[in-house]
């Protein structure tokens, strides 16, 4: 397909969590999708996480890896019966091991319309000083 | 459905049985599934967005998961007999000079129909987005919400 603006999107049903770490609370596990990219100066993650707000969203990032996890509170009402059900809702979650040394310090995460935007500064490489050597 | 009022159990999340039953049986399903080397997936139309439609006496509510569009770029009809839900998803180059490890996310054209199973008044539709994922409440029409009959 050479026009990219005629592309149909396609139904992935969400990819449930195949880690089998224990958990303590019942519920559905699900990987979120995501696209990972990088430049000289940082390193960008998107992450597609409907129904997660801010305050239910975790970004954990020690030892090189990095944990995402996002709760999704059910929006259903008391009296409501299912008709059609085609997907489920639950906690997404997602770890990922960082090659390079990122700046704690900087790191920027924006929530819009469900879809996480983590910028993941690299740690700037000490820039080399030339060294003076007088004679005494 | 009877059962449930019977008992007076609490609604909705895990303490609601047929909800819970629905989801046991789903699981079984791809356990048998995996069992037999193929997986049944979750019933559906096969056509994005994946819809949950779900009823209470007043209203039928359909909800879609729709990471990454703004509520301007939807375009929602709905007609006494159903919905159709259909935009776009577009995302962004990020310049030229970044390599991706991941490209996960997929941008394109969708539309969708979904059919009512009863009567709807079109005139109070309301829908609303929220953290990527749509809700439309649809009411549904005087004459075809239950009603309470008293026994003289």
């Amino acid at each position: 397909m050479s026009d990219k603006e005629s592309k149909n999107l396609q139904v992935k049903p969400k990819q449930k969590s195949t880690s089998h770490a224990e958990q303590t609370r019942p519920g559905l596990i699900f990987t979120p999708n995501v696209d990972i990219f990088e430049t000289d100066h940082d390193i960008t993650l998107l992450a597609d996480i409907p129904g997660v707000s801010a305050d239910d969203l975790t970004i954990d990032l020690r030892k090189n890896v990095l944990t995402l996890t996002g709760e999704v509170k059910p929006s259903e009402g008391a009296d409501e019966e299912a008709v059609m059900i085609e997907y489920d809702t639950g906690k997404y979650h997602r770890q990922f091991t960082l090659s390079s040394v990122i700046d704690q310090s900087k790191i920027d995460a924006k929530l819009n319309d469900g879809v996480l935007r983590l910028t993941l500064p690299k740690v700037r490489e000490a820039t080399p000083r030339k060294i003076e050597v007088t004679a005494g | 459905m009877l059962y449930r009022r019977l008992l007076n159990v609490p609604s909705w999340g895990f303490d609601r049985p047929f909800r819970e039953f629905e989801r046991l049986r789903r699981e079984m399903d791809d356990l048998y599934g995996a069992l037999s080397g193929g997986t049944l997936p979750m019933p559906s139309a096969g056509v994005f967005p994946l819809t949950n439609l779900t009823e209470d006496t007043k209203n039928y509510y359909v909800r879609a998961e729709l990471p990454g569009i703004k509520s301007n770029e939807l375009d929602i009809q709905v007609s006494g007999e159903g919905i159709s839900i259909s935009g776009e998803r577009k995302i962004p180059e990020e310049g030229e000079n970044v390599r991706y490890h991941r490209r996960e996310r997929d941008a394109g054209k969708f539309s969708r129909s979904i059919n009512f199973p009863g009567q709807v008044d079109v005139d109070k539709v309301e829908a609303s987005m929220e953290n990527g994922v749509l809700r439309v409440i649809i009411p549904k029409s005087e004459a075809a919400k239950p009603r309470q009959i008293t026994v003289k």
